[in-house]
Order: C-alpha cells, then structure tokens, then sequence
C-alpha cells in the first residue's frame, strides 16, 4: 500500500512538469453589431473590422508578454446578422470563453450580460456609450472601456470654457441618440460654466446621404439654418446619427467655430495621437492592419490589454482572480494617454483622458489644467460617485 | 634652476586652461533634433550641433572620443566626433531606436528597438549588427550589471525587466514591475537593479539573483495628484547611498536614501524632467526639462539646484564625458 501511494506520487510528480510546460490558456471573444454606421464622409466611413482589428493588435501584445509568463490568448470573433439573437449569440461564445468583449447596441449589451450573470463570464463593454449602462442598468459582470456620452461632452466644455468660448449655438438632431447626447452636452455647459443662447433641431427628413450634386445645395441650406441666432461664440452639434453636423463648418452664417459631432470632436482615440509614446502604437497597428487606428480599435484594444495586464498581474487564467483583480484597488492599465486608467468601483467605468481632435491634429486633451477634483481630475469627466445611480449586484 | 621653472610653468598653464570641474555634456533635443554641448565650467551651451529626426538615447564612448545619439525617426544610430562635435559616422541599429547601453570594454552595444519588440546587438568596431533578442512589447530601458555578464531590457507595455545572459543572448528571466518601465540602473554594488516605472508611478527595487521585486521606492508630493507622479530617469551616486529619480511632469527630482528606499527630499527643476548624468566629479547631476526646454543642474553634496540652462526644444537625455 505505501508502496503504491510512493509510485502514485511520483507519478504526480512526473507529470506535474508536463502539465506546467502547456500555457494557461486564456479565451477571450469578440461579439460585435451587426452592420457598420454610415457616415456623412467618405474618408471617415468605418472599415468591416473597425473595433476588431485593435483587439487583434491586443492579443498579440498579450501573447508577446504571455510567452514569458507560459499564458497564451486566443481570440474568438463573432459577428451578429441582422435580427440575430445576442443572448443565444453570447452564450454559445461564453461556451468556450470567459472573457466577451462586446461591440453592442445598448439594450443587446444588456440582453447579453443577463444571459450571462450566473455563469461568470465577464463582459467588457467597448462600443456602447449609454451613460445608463453605468446607472440606473448597470450590472455586476460588465466593465465599460468606452467613455459614457456625459464624460466626453464634459471633456468639450472644459476646453470650451478654458477657451472662454462660453455661449453656445446647440443643433440637436432628431434622432433618440442625438437627444440623448444634446442631454450630456446641457449637463456639461451647466456644469462648467457655458450659457446655451439658442437650440435648434435639425429634423432628419431621409434621403441619400451622397448625391452627385450635393454640395451646392448644402452650401445653401446651411447659412439659412444658422441665421438669425443671438449672439455666440460656437456652435455645438448633437448629430451621432450623421445627419448634418459634418455639413455645418465653413457654412454657418455667422463666422463660427463648430463642435461635437463635428469640427472639434471629444473622443477616446485617433489616429493623429502621437503623444506619450503612443506613435509605438500608432505604427504597431498599421502594419498588423494596414489602415489607421479609431476610437472603436482602441476602445477594444484596451479591453483586451485590461485582460491580459490582469492575467499577467495575478499570473493566472481564472476568470474569477482576473475580475477580482480588474474590480481591486490594485488595478491599473497603461493605454498611451499620459496616466495611468482605472477602474471607477461605483460602475465599473474606465477613468480615461478625452482626446479633442478636428481630423487632422490632437488639439487639446481633458480634463483640462485647473478643473480639480478630490480623488482624481478624471473624475470631472462624466458622472461622479456621489451622483450615481448605479448599485452593482 | 631655469629648466625647473619652465616646466612648472607649464603645469601652472595646464591647470589654470583645464580646471577639475570643466566637462562637456551633450544634451539630446527630441524636438529639435539637435545636440546641445554644454561647458560646465561657464555652465553655457558652446554648440549646437544638427542631427537627424528624434534624438533620444544619447551617450558617450567608453573612450570619451565619441557620442553616440539615437535618432529614432531615421531608425539610425548617429555618431559625434566629441573633439569636432558633428556627425562623422553612423551604426545599424534596428528600427526606432531610443535607448542603448555599451559593454565595460566599449565593444559591443545593445540598442532597444520599440518597433519589433527586439535588442539589437552591434559590433562598434565592425560598425555592424551581429544579433537580436527577441524581449517585450516595447523595449525601452537598457543597461547591464557592472560584471557584465548580464542584460537588463525594460518592455514598455510588457511590464517586465527581462534579465539577458550577455554570453548566450538568451533571456534567463523575466520579472513583472509597474506600469511602463522606462529605466534600469544597477547599483554599482551590482546588489540591487532600479526599474522606474512611468504610469505606474513607482521604482522596483529588484534583487538581481532572485530575481524578485523586493521593495518599491513610492512617492508622495502634497498637493500633486498621484498621476502627474512619472518616474522615468534614475542616477546612483558611487557609494550606492544615494539615488536621484526624475519624475516627469511632476517637474522634481526625488532625492532617495537608496539604503532604506525612502525619498528624503524632492528638488524643484524645469517641467517634466527625464533624463540626467553626473560629472565624473559626482560634483553635479544635469537634468533635462523637456516642456521647459533647459537642463537644471544640481549640487549633488548640497542637494539644491543651482543652475538652469536654456538647451534646445525638448531636450531628453544627457550624457557627460568619461575623465
């Protein structure tokens, strides 16, 4: 008997090297949108891997440093059709993955998460920015990596306020999310200090957004929509849906500075980004991906980066050790911003710096030198603690 | 008796034209990719010598003849004639690179090249690329153990200080630090390795044998909020008993008991201070102020600073001449 248990250990003790030399695997899948959103230019028009490509870039950095650490990362990609059912979509992924991040419209992303709650899997949300995802729906197993519509209008009113560019044209479009963003961007001019002199809605009354003869008949319409407004300094644009706004610069009756959905654009990433070493990455992405890096590719590369900093911190694959350390007070992650990016534990949201960008040229980055706050100058970005309504279950 | 008063002459004459403190230090300017020399005896800058896009990394010669400059954007190595000061030659180095060590006897020099995650190995010499090591996302940080026998790489967005056997060029370890390292210096004991590390705010004191992080130096300005907190370039006085640490845009240099890892003072300089040298002297530590375009010099024994010298746009690193 002793000698058997003898042997039956020192077999354990053989195999234990075997079992050591196969890497920890780590899965992490990619649910995203059916479709991609048109936009008003052509040269901004989302290319079909948009979010995709910069997870891809992700995994590769995490394999880079996984191979010293005996991790390997896989990526699963799914694309939802038209009509599809996410909560089946997301279970199946959840089969063989413990990490989904998602590129979903706001109640999918929802739908997604409930028919997750209960098996531990972990949603990383990249692609949504529905402030109510963060409050009143918040949930337990979904960490938000894109920035929420509130923290980037703030980010735009802190810089127009330092620039002292204080009353403001707002032209809200017709569409829910357009109003939705025409909220955040009141909520941000009350709370920094700017004066909306006049709102305008921009009614979407369809048709094609390209015509062969567009032009001249923009150039017309514009100045008449802009006319007769009181005095202001800029004029800010709600226009997710890409109706009108990219119409309105050089147009406006009044000669205008134009921002929001156009002009002076608050956002997570662009490609013209070139501080804090972030040109390493700029060119890592293009040669993987033989395009420019967008604010979807960033958002996704970070989630996937927050995944492989966390495996790599508890040097483990349970996803139950990588939540609890995404969730701790240990949790940090480097995404070429200038600062390190955190975790809000009320909801689960990143605190990240807002890039302002016209297309061209990083002009200035948020939260702005002088706007301060107890805990952490990001936190002048979107909604605070002491005004969530999330409870996290 | 004539005899012997020319030739004390002429020692007169040589101390007064070469005073002990007279050094040249090369001050690299990101931005305006340019050179900057600085005498430290008027504590002036005599030249400003032109150089290709990006120089970072910069560093003398263990012979003190040459300064070599990285300049990432030509993804070249340039070399300056320190007597002539302009580019006389170039090295292959691999693509971007920012920073590079030598070895003791100045023949062979390792250059982290951010763009393909490797350590390129050059023959100075030969003036040719003889190797590569395969490291991290994004080498940065670069120097190697006063035995030589071992390579310290940094990884930027790894997170590790990879620890390379100089004679196999194979990596032995690889330890986990904070956020984005940006630089190794050994003790000269060779007891201890420093890794700073930029967003993650900290120093990681790494026990060289065990490769373990056995203590983090942490810092603690009132009034700055923790992130403006950047360490980046680390200076270790000979004795090992005192550390300098840049800390980036909190525009200070910590002043650290590198005995008990404890900071005992922080000293104001220009904004976001990087990189810094030591006279051979150890009499004054240079540092460069990239935002504010100078280079503070500070008194090493008084601890204060008591110089500021306008260099060119964005000066990054520094490096002084051997005596």
């Amino acid at each position: 008997m002793v000698r058997w248990l003898v042997a039956a250990i020192g077999l354990i003790a053989m195999a234990m090297p075997v079992c050591a030399a196969e890497p920890i695997a780590i899965g992490i899948g990619y649910l995203s949108r059916a479709g991609v959103q048109q936009k008003l230019s052509l040269v901004e028009q989302p290319a079909e891997n948009d979010g995709i490509a910069g997870a891809r870039l992700a995994i590769e950095d995490n394999n880079t440093t996984g191979k010293f650490l005996n991790q390997r990362f896989n990526l699963e990609e799914v694309r939802l059709k038209e009509g599809e059912d996410v909560a089946k979509a997301a279970t199946a992924l959840a089969d063989r993955n413990d990490f989904i991040i998602a590129d979903l419209p706001p109640d999918a992303l929802l739908q997604a998460a409930d028919a997750l709650r209960d098996r531990g899997t972990v949603l990383l949300n990249a692609g949504a920015i529905d402030d109510r995802l963060r409050e009143q729906d918040c949930r337990a197993n979904l960490i938000h990596v894109a920035p929420t519509r509130s923290m980037l209008a703030d980010a735009l009113a802190q810089y127009l306020v330092w620039k002292q560019w204080k009353r403001w044209f707002l032209v809200v479009g017709s569409h829910d999310k357009d109003k939705l963003y025409a909220d955040a961007l009141r909520r941000a001019a009350t709370r920094f200090g700017a004066k909306i002199v006049q709102e305008k809605t921009f009614e979407d009354t369809g048709g094609a957004r390209r015509t062969d003869s567009g032009v001249t008949l923009i150039q017309r319409q514009m100045p008449v929509f802009t006319q007769q407004i009181p005095a202001y300094d800029v004029l800010v644009a709600a226009d997710e849906s890409e109706v009108f706004a990219s119409y309105l610069p050089y147009r406006t009756w009044d000669p205008r500075p134009v921002a929001g959905s156009a002009g002076l654009v608050p956002t997570s990433w662009d490609a013209a980004q070139d501080q804090w070493g972030a040109i390493q990455m700029q060119n890592r992405f293009m040669k993987l991906n033989s395009r420019r890096m967008t604010a979807l590719d960033m958002q996704a590369w970070t989630a996937t980066r927050m995944i492989g900093e966390a495996a790599s911190r508890t040097n483990s694959g349970d996803p139950k050790r990588l939540l609890a350390f995404l969730k701790g007070p240990d949790f940090s992650v480097a995404a070429f911003k200038g600062t390190r990016l955190t975790l809000r534990d009320w909801n689960l949201q990143l605190r990240q710096p807002i890039l302002l960008v016209d297309g061209r040229m990083v002009v200035s980055v948020s939260p702005q030198e002088g706007f301060l706050h107890q805990v952490s100058e990001l936190d002048t970005l979107g909604a605070d603690r002491p005004e969530t309504k999330c409870k996290l279950q | 008796m004539w005899r012997h008063c020319l030739l004390s002459g002429t020692v007169l004459w040589l101390a007064a034209a070469a005073p002990a403190s007279a050094f040249m230090a090369f001050v690299s300017n990101e931005k305006g990719n340019t050179v900057s020399v600085i005498d430290t005896d008027s504590w002036t800058v005599t030249k400003t010598i032109k150089v290709g896009q990006r120089p970072r990394g910069i560093e003398f010669t263990r012979d003190g003849k040459f300064v070599m400059v990285a300049v990432g954007d030509d993804d070249t190595i340039q070399v300056i004639d320190a007597k002539k000061q302009e580019v006389v030659d170039t090295l292959p180095s691999g693509p971007d690179p920012e920073l590079f060590t030598q070895d003791a006897a100045g023949k062979i020099m390792y250059v982290a090249n951010e763009n393909d995650n490797t350590v390129t190995v050059i023959d100075l010499e030969k003036r040719a690329r003889i190797g590569d090591v395969q490291v991290g996302v994004e080498p940065e940080g670069m120097t190697i153990s006063p035995d030589g026998k071992i390579l310290i790489n940094t990884s930027e967005t790894t997170n590790m200080a990879h620890f390379i056997d100089t004679s196999t060029r194979q990596i032995v370890a690889n330890v986990l630090v904070d956020a984005r390292p940006r630089f190794a210096e050994f003790k000269h004991d060779g007891s201890e390795l420093w890794v700073s590390s930029e967003i993650g705010g900290t120093v990681s004191i790494v026990d060289p044998v065990k490769h373990v992080v056995t203590g983090k130096v942490s810092f603690n300005i009132p009034g700055l909020r923790s992130e403006a907190i950047q360490p980046v370039g680390i200076g270790m006085t000979k004795d090992d008993k005192t550390a300098f640490v840049a800390l980036g845009p909190a525009n200070r240099i910590a002043v650290v008991d590198a005995v008990n890892h404890k900071v005992t003072k922080y000293l104001l300089v220009g904004q976001r201070v990087w990189h810094m040298a030591f006279t051979p002297d150890e009499k004054y530590l240079l540092v460069t102020n990239g935002v504010s375009n100078d280079v503070s010099v500070i008194d090493v024994a008084a601890q204060k600073v008591i110089k500021t010298i306008q260099v060119g746009e964005l000066p990054w690193g520094v490096t002084i001449a051997p005596q």
